[in-house]
């Protein structure tokens, strides 16, 4: 019976497509209110000297030209058409006892490259709820890690222990349409079909959660489609 | 349990306590990988990021492999005193129940480092409350094993400890251990501080724990080491610790005061009663501290360690009033037995005393 539903639902979201034709989803996360000052990672002598020049520091909020906000994950809610198999690996790489980039998106089953380009020892330890954890040491010139992960999860951690300042955060999405905000706060979800949406913005660390993100209904027809998110950063408890 | 005062028991006791004091040290290194955030920085076990063990690189005793891997090192050491403890028990106790303490002890020593590899192995963090919950009865059973091939009570048998006092000795002494146990598992969320603020909670008597006001407080929380998001149930267990801390606080306050009066300043439970009240006054200004420092690595490690010396302290108290309670009632034996069922020290004692009378 919910089989049957299913299809029919799917039958009629296709049936209501006035263009088989993909397009884009452009537009910009801003952030209103003010994030709390970035620390200095609390770096250790070896990893130091991988910095000679700068100081590097937490990135809980990334906030750029006209207080865009990057590294929000946007995404389709929820996606009914066909999927095909993600063909690129994915990137995950370990710089400067920092693991880059700091959040990305990926498909579920999508090959994730974990790469330790340092001249240091560190473990990978992806801390998923609803995946299988995992724990991997990977010595320095080691080869890259392949790993996947099967369950869509908004969002898994990846942390080494070896460095406790180091994280990385992966959105896993059941489907492709899917984009982290550049520095500015900008995204380009690409080539999405025709249809109706729910539009997610997703900022870990103001939201915590994925139900608290904000999300709008987006018409995506003929031509390019633009939307705007506003994440806010609620004021300090105390 | 009967004391001996020979001199291979003092041999026998003076190991024991080194294991026990080893066993202290251990406690502290745990406590040092957890504070440091680095149970997991050495993903295998036995074997360390591939090696064996012992042939691990120091080159790579870095960040946090350098306190796991230094706690697992370690911790083979302790095993191995162990073993030779409960060998030595068997060879040289006069006392046979002295010599299956000592094979329990091998065993608990055993159980627990498994515990440690299934901690990291199964990557679950309940193992690590489980681990941390073991540390405290091994020492504690270490303890018992120094204090009973000691004779170190016999000199406490006169001490007019009355049979009130010595089962709110006890009970404070399984209350403290309860406490240890609520403290691991705050420590075991790495979640960082649930309340960063003492006195008061987030400004409040008691603090908020809904939702909005969670988000709130993850939101804005900055610290480098990124802990996971605070829960409601992270803020009940941290308030618990509070409120229980505050309760054994006054309790073994008390306590002390009272064994003082009854036995004497210079007796052996007034000494101890001394020693266990001014511990408990430096273990809660370390808890205090812990918070003030934001949970700095250093402080909230000796918070453990401390609190591990106060359960022991507890616990040989416990041991020494039950001692003077039970040589208090050895001419009504049959009556002390029927009036007390259960305590391991004074029943046992006092069938030795009555089996040798009768
Ligand atoms: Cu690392």
């Amino acid at each position: 019976m919910i089989t049957t539903l299913k299809t029919l639902a799917g039958v009629l979201v296709l049936a209501s497509l006035t263009s088989t034709q993909a397009v884009d989803i452009t537009g910009k996360v801003s952030l209103k209110g003010t994030p709390p000052a970035e620390k200095d990672l609390p770096l250790d002598p070896a990893c130091g000297k991988l910095w000679a020049n700068e100081k590097p520091k937490t990135r809980f909020y990334v906030v750029g030209a006209e207080s865009g906000l990057g590294d929000a994950l946007v995404y389709l809610k929820k996606f009914d058409g066909k999927v095909q198999d993600p063909a690129k690996a994915a990137l995950l790489d370990q710089k400067g006892c920092e693991y880059s980039p700091y959040v990305l998106g990926v498909q579920t089953g999508q090959k994730i490259l974990i790469r330790n380009s340092d001249p240091v020892l560190h473990n990978v330890h992806g801390t998923p709820k609803l995946n299988k954890e995992f724990n991997l040491a990977q010595m320095a010139g080691g080869k890259d890690i392949e790993r996947s992960l099967d369950q869509p999860e908004v969002i898994v951690r990846f942390k080494c222990d070896v460095h406790p300042w180091m994280f990385a955060y992966i959105g896993v999405l059941p489907h492709p349409y899917f984009a982290v905000t550049d520095k500015d706060g900008k995204f380009k979800i690409e080539g999405v079909p025709a249809g109706k949406y729910t539009l997610v913005a997703f900022h870990r660390k103001a939201h915590g959660t994925e139900e608290k993100a904000v999300a709008q209904e987006i018409t995506v027809a003929d031509s390019a489609v633009s939307a705007n998110f506003t994440v806010e950063v609620p004021p300090p408890a105390q | 349990m009967v004391p001996h005062s020979s001199k291979s028991t003092t041999g026998l006791s003076r190991f024991a306590a080194f294991t026990a004091l080893a066993t202290l040290g251990l406690i502290g290194l745990g406590g040092l990988v957890t504070s440091h955030g680095a149970g997991m920085a050495v993903p295998d076990w036995p074997t360390t990021c591939g090696y064996n063990m012992f042939l691990f690189p120091i080159s790579q005793w870095v960040g946090g492999i350098f306190y796991e891997h230094t706690h697992r090192l370690w911790a083979s050491g302790v095993g191995f005193l162990t073993i030779l403890l409960a060998v030595a028990l068997q060879w040289r106790a006069a006392d046979r129940s002295l010599a299956r303490l000592g094979w329990i002890a091998l065993v608990l020593v055993i159980l627990q480092g498994v515990l440690g590899g299934l901690r990291v192995s199964l990557m679950k963090d309940q193992i690590g409350i489980a681990h941390a919950a073991l540390a405290q009865g091994f020492l504690v059973l270490l303890t018992w094993i120094a204090v009973a091939s000691s004779g170190w009570w016999e000199r406490s048998r006169h001490a007019p400890v009355s049979a009130g006092l010595t089962r709110w000795v006890t009970f404070l002494t399984i209350a403290i251990f309860v406490q240890l146990v609520v403290g691991a598992t705050m420590r075991h969320q790495h979640a960082g501080l649930a309340v960063p603020d003492f006195p008061l909670a987030y400004g409040n008597v008691w603090p908020p724990t809904h939702d909005a006001f969670l988000q709130q407080i993850n939101a804005n929380r900055s610290d480098a080491r990124d802990f996971a998001p605070i829960t409601s149930f992270q803020i009940w267990v941290h308030m618990a610790h509070r409120m229980l801390a505050m309760l054994i606080g006054v309790a073994v306050v008390v306590a002390s005061v009272r064994l003082r009066r009854s036995c004497g300043k210079a007796s052996l439970p007034g000494r101890l009663g001394t020693v266990w009240g001014w511990l408990i006054v430096v273990q809660i200004l370390m808890g205090a501290a812990t918070v003030w420092s934001n949970k700095a690595a250093d402080i909230a490690t000796g918070h453990v360690v401390l609190g591990a010396v106060v359960l022991g302290v507890g616990f040989v108290t416990t041991v020494v009033c039950r001692a003077a309670l039970a040589a208090a009632e050895v001419p009504g034996v049959l009556a002390g037995a029927v009036r007390h069922p259960g305590p391991v020290f004074e029943g046992r004692t006092a069938r030795r005393v009555a089996a040798v009378q009768g």
